[in-house]
């Protein structure tokens, strides 16, 4: 909403000597929010009103021009009475002698700075300029020069005043909830509420005492969604009159565009009292006007020319020819006034809020009527609406109101609202007095009576806004300031701190980061695209999606299912931009697919019923936690301790190990094959029997579509399967010596190394307090096909010394258990 | 050598001399100290302290001596060696001394050499401030509730007192999720996570709720289609707005440092009334100190406790809400939303594994 502080002064008594920051502070207190001071573009020098008094035509140019005699006041030299008479060429042609006109006279300086000087042009010398509305910097309109009228201001007069140059405009942001401060009588009610000044209502006019026969005849067959519906008829309008210069320049600084009198004059008033309006030519309305619904398959043409489907929710004005407007969103393009127009039919109207707000949504139509109607309207001023702007016509256009208004009003009365006068002061914490609540609910324009301690509050009409205790609870507070609220902290009863799963999924984060991987979270949307590059089968679970109806990119409409895409995608981010060693990892939700019931939208007057609310929270699909990670190019870098070593399946494999560590889980692994993974180079990541994750090296054909290097490896798993851990149990650390064995294995190489390894534990039994694969070796003289394996035992026993025999015996049942299960043979 | 049973003088036994003495120690003396090292200090031990040392020579001539002459002689003797002995230990105290300064010399190393073979991780920023922001409110007896990102459009619009028809169901920019009557939206807010509690249990609640939550801005220099908020929510008997002013005034200072304060303006949320926008007094800005616009915050709706099944006449509540992005772009001084959402790693790594 913006708001000229001349407009504001007319309505409010501002303080003496208030500035802008003041204000800014007043309407920031209100809860309005200053998106913007508009302050008027700098003129310096003379700039006054002129009146023409004479036209010459030049006609030996290429193009008309005008050589204008221009009276712009009193010639100080001559004395009294002796009149300043300007010689000015001008190649404009939209005025007449006795027109007033802004003239900037030599020494001038324009926005731009455009400095005015007498110059020889045309053959004549032009001794000043006759200004458009452009090169005064207050407007777009260029087609010809500012006339203000023919009377109303005394040539000489400084333009500026006139021209409203000293004036500042406030942009405010106006709540969704406070459709009454889309107004400047909201504005400059709550304004001199706040501070403490008088102000006039706009709105407080006596209406005149028409007579005759109604306007029209109008039904109203929606009562719900049209409680009040007034018009009012007007004849003889010269439809070729302008608007008044100030009513332009108001239309201007608040952002609407004058079109012709008739409609400049709805624009106004709406912006005045905030109630929209809207302006029928008379003579094209058929018969009798109904409000109605639309019914199947109607059609309208709405004043921008678009035929637009209805539907049954569409509330219309209709007359026997059918719809002529759809209510409070857009009017029809088939009685709109015209150049021609002489009679038209204003209707002010009330409409419910919602239907207003499907209908804008509907059919796309925002506009400053319905941003209005959907915020909620006074219903107490169509017919003052009525009778502003008919009081502008007659005086600006010549017209002359026809008959009586009609006005349709089957308002209930609303009911009042008992708030006890402690309930501001509980809710804020501040002893206010009763006194002090009766006179903010006051200040807003409530009705507050009642004996005690219960108000009896009769809410005014145009805060549709304040139904229950709380409603007028906000308007005390905002009233007395937020500044009075003292700061308290209160106490809370002990909590139970973070969950496990919380403080599991801070482990990992950390764990992930201490080994070197840099956190990279995705937006989670993707497409086909991406699960195609990841060469994801036609049946996989991945590419089973939910879909977002509205996306940003129709190329990324789904959720993500797998966190790769997106860390894949910022890996090559990072490549492009030059980063050839990185390893990232995210962890976050992911969102299957599959078929859901849909949720229910129960009603919010009470809690909904156990079976509702469970298919509501059942109907919200599953979203587990995966945790991946993706690497590249050289996972330790080349030093002068010798050479780097490149990223690889390994320790993606690694990464999965890390993140069961920090979640004190379990994890096995084996050897496995799915997309996007090398097929030899896929390890499953299991917890007991259960596949979490995979882990190793991206399948060559992907790192090729996706532009990353080769061996770029990659590893996701689903967190929220790693069970909780239990409560760990300490070791018994025995104090007796080790027995260090070193033994080599020759194994084929098909055989796991976790399986020689878990033979080996097994052999070995409880005497083996560690086991480590030190060495791995192919080549001669260990045959081909196999591999050697070479491990370190650590042997103990908690009360004992162990001898050398029972090392021995230790080491061949180890061995020979590794022989039994996977083959192995001991090493010469 | 004499017989044991002739009485001998010491003095005749020359060994035993003291000028015998004195010149075994003497020249042991000099043998010790002229030793250049360790080597030639055990190479020349042998010679003065060995068993065939002439001192060591001498202590077998004592047996032979009548006793008084022997404990005379015995004294002397000791004295020397115990001399000499203390003159080897001390050449060889200095030989190892000189030694291993010696080998620490050589041992010297470059100190300044990099070690970085292993590469540096980090979290991302968001992470670290929403762990601070958690840990701040669970000091103050906060639990740290969650919710799902993919939500039923009940809980996040219907149940926070925004019906189906209301303004801010499209101010907010909602991605609403197919099919048409799925009934699910990807959450605009924190604020569903909040109805999820209320209904769950009974107050007293503390809740704080940081989570991912989504609206369909296009992504440039001040806005992400993804971002992050963190709500809290209070219900309990007696809550003001002097109790949330507390509370956010807390929080600031932790946050922003000693002298932070909130600011709050009037402003409208469907699920609070009243509502306020709050600023923070941010000391250490980087344009200077100044207030930052940083979120809004309220008195629950009655309409809301309602819905979730909470006495309004018995309990009130207040809740906030705020952008993690936000704090981080002035708390770190981020310039452009780009930064925090493309992942690059010379971003991230710059703030370690904690902030």
């Amino acid at each position: 909403m913006k708001v000229p502080v001349s407009w504001l002064s007319e309505l409010v008594d501002l303080p003496a000597g208030i500035s802008v920051a003041g204000l800014d502070d007043a309407f920031v207190r209100l809860g309005f929010e200053v998106e913007d001071v508009v302050r008027p573009p700098v003129t310096t020098g003379p700039l006054v009103v002129g009146r023409v008094l004479e036209i010459e035509e030049l006609t030996c140019f290429k193009k008309p021009i005008r050589y204008c005699q221009v009276e712009v006041g009193e010639e100080a030299s001559q004395g009294a009475g002796g009149r300043d008479v300007r010689g000015i060429v001008c190649g404009a042609r939209n005025f007449a002698v006795g027109d007033l006109v802004v003239a900037a006279l030599p020494g001038a300086v324009l926005p731009g700075d455009f400095a005015i000087a007498a110059r020889k042009t045309y053959d004549h010398v032009s001794d000043g300029m006759i200004c458009s509305v452009r090169e005064l910097g207050i407007g777009e309109d260029h087609a010809g020069i500012l006339v203000l009228g023919r009377d109303g201001f005394e040539p000489g007069t400084p333009a500026a005043d006139v021209l409203g140059l000293d004036d500042v405009v406030f942009d405010l942001d106006v709540t969704p909830d406070r459709g009454y401060a889309m107004s400047m009588r909201g504005i400059a009610r709550d304004l001199a509420g706040v501070l403490g000044v008088p102000w006039r209502d706009p709105a407080d006019l006596t209406l005149p005492g028409w007579s005759g026969a109604p306007a029209w005849n109008v039904t109203v067959a929606d009562p719900d969604r049209c409680d009040r519906f007034s018009m009012l008829a007007l004849e003889g309008l010269d439809p070729t009159a302008p608007s008044p210069w100030a009513l332009r320049r108001r239309l201007a600084q608040c952002g609407v565009r004058s079109i012709s009198l008739a409609v400049d004059v709805t624009n106004y008033v709406m912006l005045e009292l905030g109630q929209p309006m809207h302006a029928f030519d008379r003579d094209a309305v058929r018969g009798p006007i109904t409000v109605r619904r639309a019914t199947a398959g109607e059609r309208l043409t709405t004043l921008d020319g678009a035929d637009r489907a209805l539907t049954g929710d569409d509330l219309l004005i209709a007359d026997d020819s059918g719809p002529i407007g759809m209510a409070g969103v857009m009017g029809g393009a088939s009685t709109e006034i015209g150049d021609a127009t002489t009679a038209v039919l204003l209707e002010a109207a009330h409409w419910e809020q919602t239907g207003i707000s499907r209908g804008v949504r509907r059919h796309r139509l925002p506009s400053e009527a319905g941003k209005r109607f959907e915020r909620g309207t006074d219903p107490e001023v169509t017919v003052v609406a009525l009778a502003r702007a008919a009081a502008l016509l007659v005086e600006h256009g010549g017209a002359s109101v026809a008959g009586a208004p009609v006005d349709v009003d089957t308002r209930s009365a609303r009911p009042l609202i008992a708030l006890d006068a402690g309930l501001p002061g509980r809710i804020a914490g501040v002893a206010y007095s009763r006194a002090q609540v009766v006179e903010a609910l006051e200040a807003i324009g409530a009705g507050v009576d009642g004996a005690g301690d219960t108000l009896r509050v009769t809410p005014p009409s145009w805060r549709g806004d304040l139904r229950e205790p709380a409603d007028l609870v906000e308007e005390v507070v905002r009233f007395r300031g937020f500044d009075e609220i003292p700061s308290i902290l209160p106490t809370a009863p002990p909590g139970r701190g973070l969950t496990e799963r919380q403080r599991r999924r801070r482990s990992i984060g950390r764990a992930l980061a201490d080994a070197g991987y840099v956190e990279a979270p995705a937006f989670p949307f993707l497409g086909v695209a991406q699960l195609d590059a990841l060469g994801l089968a036609e049946d996989d679970e991945r590419r089973r999606v939910n879909t977002v109806r509205n996306p940003l990119s129709e190329e990324a409409p789904a959720l993500r299912t797998t966190l790769l895409p997106g860390l894949l995608a910022s890996l090559a981010r990072n490549l492009a931009r030059g980063q050839r060693d990185v390893a990232l990892f995210e962890h976050g939700a992911v969102f299957p697919g599959g078929e859901r019931t849909a949720a229910p939208l129960p009603g919010v007057d009470r809690r909904p019923d156990d079976a509702t609310l469970a298919a509501l929270l059942g109907a919200v699909p599953s979203q587990p936690w995966h945790v991946a990670v993706a690497l590249m190019g050289q996972r330790e870098p080349r030093g002068w301790w010798g050479p780097g070593r490149p990223a690889e399946w390994a320790d993606a494999v690694q990464a999965a190990r890390t993140v069961a560590e920090a979640a004190g889980a379990e994890l096995t692994v084996r050897a496995g094959e799915t997309a996007p993974w090398h097929p030899g180079r896929c390890a499953e990541l299991l917890v007991g029997d259960r596949v979490i994750g995979y882990a190793g090296e991206l399948h060559p054909k992907v790192c090729e579509t996706l532009g990353l290097p080769p061996r770029t490896s990659v590893m996701e798993l689903d967190a929220d399967a790693l069970p909780s851990p239990a409560v760990p149990q300490a070791p018994s650390i025995s104090t007796f010596p080790p027995v260090l064995i070193d033994l080599a294995l020759v194994v084929a190489d098909e055989v796991p190394a976790a399986d020689v390894a878990e033979a080996l534990r097994a052999g070995a039994g409880e005497l083996l307090e560690s086991l480590r694969l030190f060495d791995l070796y192919t080549g001669a003289p260990v045959p081909e096909g196999s591999r050697s394996l070479a491990y370190a035992l650590t042997l103990r026993a908690r009360d004992r010394t162990l001898t050398g025999e029972e090392a021995t015996v230790v080491r061949d049942a180890a061995v020979a258990m590794a022989a039994l299960r996977t083959g192995a043979q001991l090493r010469a | 050598m004499s017989g044991a049973n002739d009485p001998y003088d010491p003095k005749q036994v020359a060994a035993l001399s003291q000028e015998a003495l004195t010149s075994a120690l003497e020249q042991g003396g000099a043998a010790f100290a002229n030793a250049a090292d360790l080597e030639q200090l055990a190479a020349v031990r042998p010679d003065h302290l060995g068993d065939r040392a002439p001192l060591l020579l001498a202590r077998r001539e004592l047996g032979a001596l009548p006793p008084a002459a022997r404990s005379d002689a015995g004294k002397r003797l000791n004295s020397v060696l115990g001399d000499l002995k203390a003159a080897y230990a001390t050449r060889l105290t200095e030989l190892e001394a000189e030694r291993d300064a010696r080998v620490l010399a050589e041992e010297r190393v470059d100190v300044t050499l990099p070690w970085d073979r292993t590469p540096r991780g980090a979290r991302h920023p968001l992470t670290t401030l929403t762990d601070r922001i958690a840990d701040i409110f669970v000091g103050m007896g906060y639990e740290v509730a969650e919710g799902p990102e993919l939500e039923a459009e009940w809980l996040n619009f219907d149940a926070l007192n925004i019906g189906p028809d209301h303004p801010s169901r499209s101010m907010m920019d909602t991605f609403f999720v197919a099919p048409e009557d799925s009934g699910l939206v990807l959450r605009t807010h924190t604020s569903p996570v909040q109805a999820r509690t209320m209904l769950d249990r009974e107050p007293p609640v503390y809740v704080v709720a940081p989570g991912r939550v989504y609206r369909t801005d296009e992504l440039d220099a001040t806005h992400l289609p993804v971002f992050h908020q963190v709500e809290g929510l209070a219900v309990d008997r007696g809550l003001t707005m002097a109790h949330l002013r507390g509370t956010l005034d807390h929080l600031a200072r932790q946050l922003f440092g000693a002298e932070a304060r909130t600011r709050w303006r009037p402003h409208f949320f469907p699920f609070t009334e009243p509502s306020a926008e709050f600023d923070v007094w941010f000391p250490e800005h980087r344009d200077g100190p100044q207030w930052v616009e940083w979120g809004g915050c309220g008195m629950v709706n009655p309409r809301v406790l309602r819905a979730c099944g909470i006495d309004p006449d018995v309990y009130s509540g207040f809740a906030f809400g705020m952008g993690i992005e936000r704090a981080l772009q002035f708390r770190s001084a981020v310039s452009d939303m780009h930064d925090i959402a493309e992942a690059d790693i010379r971003f991230t790594s710059s703030f370690g594994v904690e902030q």
